[in-house]
């Protein structure tokens, strides 16, 4: 458990400095977030909009630190200002709106793409040399395209050509959002286009990286000892090789989550999807300087958790962490 | 192979970005009445909807794509050998204080960090966006180079530096700096290749600068000039392939790399042969 209680606590002082580089971002970046806004809206700001936008950011006349006690305390009762696009509505409302979206549709997607591309790895590290070797160039070279381009591409050929699919919301607007069959259906229509983006454009880092330390796996004794005693290929191939693969796979895999929610913000944008990247782009242009701090310290934590259950899955997997002496 | 073939296409986009221009010697954003038009002996590539020359923006393009990506990439890798070198070499506190924030650096999600930051720019030019994006991506390369500096650092040659009586900075930039270039050109390439993804996405979000060509900003204008509603492939497909190519070049030649030094990755099992 120390390993646990080890990454736990980097998780903790991680989401500390997200918190403090969040407080630090607009004190630090050239001018005054609030004198900003109201020169680039020509003085038409709603004296109350400026005055929230001040407290949100908890600039005051009191010494910084005092500055920063406060925004913390705001912090811990879920007080993240309001939304000047939206005003008056709270951030933390407009944040909440949006999350489940987000999280539906990444989450769903990536876990399809890790499913998928570590086994393809798997099974392209077991066959080598043969025809799947052909699937090699594709993966190298999809594993460097930018997600809103093969967004793009799929709402030319499926959205636009062919018409198979929305290329637009969350939802048809003939349905009412509710706990129907009607509307689960046409959300699972809608996000089919998303998640396939997120699926191809993640895919291919999973199965480069699970293949390449599979390849080096198989080379290991205990597999040619596995393969001498009789066992099933299916067997050596994923109780024996494949296990002990897997578990750098899931360390990359982590580290890749953060470059998979970026990707994704970029995508929700190009399908108009109500998620949190797309709300990230409004606040962005609209100078909503609290939406915007808001949603990337909500992005920044669930990138933390997701690694934090990443990290679990390891420990499950590997029993040397789970030793008690170090 | 796959080392020659990366090479030439890495090669390749550099000179475009460098002589491109040159050869040409035509005004990118200049318009015309051919709007629209798919490819064509007149027009390789097409047009945009104010007819714009698609090949002639996508060659101006690759400069201040590729320019951005090494700008930021030389920013983020200065900052990289900064920390890695320092931390590996000098250990204790300083080490895990350097590692600690090269691990939240990795974690931390970087294009939100980039969008948000480039949110507060107020005039987002070509420089200030690349060292917003180099502030993001400097940590991959610190914690390669640090893990490298802790095993040179053993060797016998930097011990005898420091019974020599040279000072920790020399021994650092002098002794262990040199013997690190091939991985810190290593991740440089691949901090590049981060680098025009960060930037094409920013562009395409309209949060960089839009006046100047770029590959990310032709993929903003196709967008909005419904590009994909028209039917105009030939408008976005060409900005988004050139900055596939630069990252699969880049892949290739790390792949080539990482089978010269495990052979077990080659994928042809050719009994002999003299050279991959």
């Amino acid at each position: 458990m120390r390993f646990l209680a080890r990454r736990l606590g980097f998780y903790l002082l991680t989401a500390w400095a997200a918190i403090t580089l969040n407080f630090l971002i607009p004190r630090l970046m050239p001018g005054d977030p609030v004198e900003l806004l109201v020169a680039r809206m020509k003085g038409n700001v709603d004296p109350a909009a400026i005055d929230a936008m001040r407290r949100a950011f908890g600039i005051s006349d009191a010494s910084p630190w005092r500055q920063y006690l406060d925004y913390l305390g705001n912090l811990a009762h879920g007080e993240l200002g309001r939304s000047i696009t939206f005003f008056p509505t709270e951030v933390s409302t407009v944040i909440a709106d949006s999350l489940p979206w987000t999280v539906g549709l990444v989450g769903v997607a990536t876990l399809i793409s890790y499913l998928i591309g570590t086994s393809l790895g798997v099974i392209m590290a077991w066959k080598r040399g043969t025809w799947l070797d052909g699937v090699l160039p594709g993966a190298t070279f999809m594993h460097a395209v930018p997600y809103f381009w093969v967004a793009l591409a799929l709402v030319f050929v499926f959205g636009v050509t062919l018409q198979w699919f929305p290329v637009s919301r969350a939802y048809g607007l003939d349905v009412m959002p509710g706990l129907t069959g009607e509307f689960a259906r046409s959300v699972l229509y809608h996000a089919t286009l998303p998640a396939i983006t997120i699926v191809l454009a993640s895919m291919a880092d999973r199965i480069l990286g699970m293949r390449n330390v599979m390849v080096t796996t198989l080379g290991e004794d205990y597999v040619v000892m596995a393969e001498a005693k009789g066992l099933t290929s299916r067997r050596v191939m994923w109780a024996y090789a494949a296990r002990n693969a897997i578990l750098p796979n899931i360390t990359s895999f982590a580290l890749s989550l953060g470059f998979v929610v970026g990707g994704s913000v970029l995508t929700e944008i190009v399908f108009s999807y109500p998620g949190i990247g797309s709300m990230l782009l409004k606040g962005v242009e609209n100078e909503d300087f609290p939406l915007m701090q808001g949603i990337f310290l909500v992005i920044s934590l669930a990138v933390l958790v997701a690694n934090f259950l990443a990290d679990l899955a390891y420990v499950v997997l590997d029993p040397r962490t789970r030793q008690e002496t170090e | 192979m796959k080392i020659k073939i990366g090479a030439g296409i890495l090669v390749f986009f550099a000179l475009m970005a460098v002589l491109g221009p040159l050869l040409i010697g035509a005004d990118p954003a200049a318009t015309s009445e051919d709007g629209l038009q798919g490819p064509s002996a007149e027009h390789w590539l097409g047009t945009t909807q104010t007819g714009q020359d698609i090949l002639l923006q996508i060659v101006y393009g690759a400069r201040v794509s590729l320019g951005v990506g090494v700008l930021s990439a030389l920013i983020a890798t200065v900052l990289a050998v900064a920390v890695g070198l320092v931390g590996g070499y000098v250990g204790g506190a300083v080490d895990e204080a350097l590692s600690v924030l090269t691990n939240i650096f990795l974690v931390l999600p970087a294009l939100p960090l980039i969008i948000v930051l480039a949110g507060y720019l107020p005039q987002r030019g070509a420089a200030s966006v690349a060292v917003v994006i180099a502030v993001t991506g400097w940590a991959w390369g610190a914690r390669v180079l640090r893990a490298q500096t802790l095993s040179v650092r053993r060797r016998d040659y930097v011990q005898a530096a420091r019974a020599s009586g040279e000072g920790p900075l020399r021994i650092v930039f002098y002794e262990i700096l040199p013997v690190l270039l091939p991985v810190i050109a290593t991740s440089f390439l691949a901090t590049v290749v981060a680098a025009i993804l960060a930037e094409a996405g920013l562009s395409f979000l309209g949060l960089a600068d839009l006046s100047t060509v770029s590959w990310g900003s032709m993929l903003y204008f196709a967008q909005n000039g419904q590009a994909l509603l028209i039917g105009a492939w030939w408008w976005f497909i060409p900005p988004g392939l050139c900055i596939a190519l630069i990252g699969t070049g880049l892949a290739l030649v790390n792949f080539g790399i990482d089978e010269i030094a495990n052979p077990r990755l080659r994928t042809i099992k050719a009994p002999r042969k003299a050279r991959t």
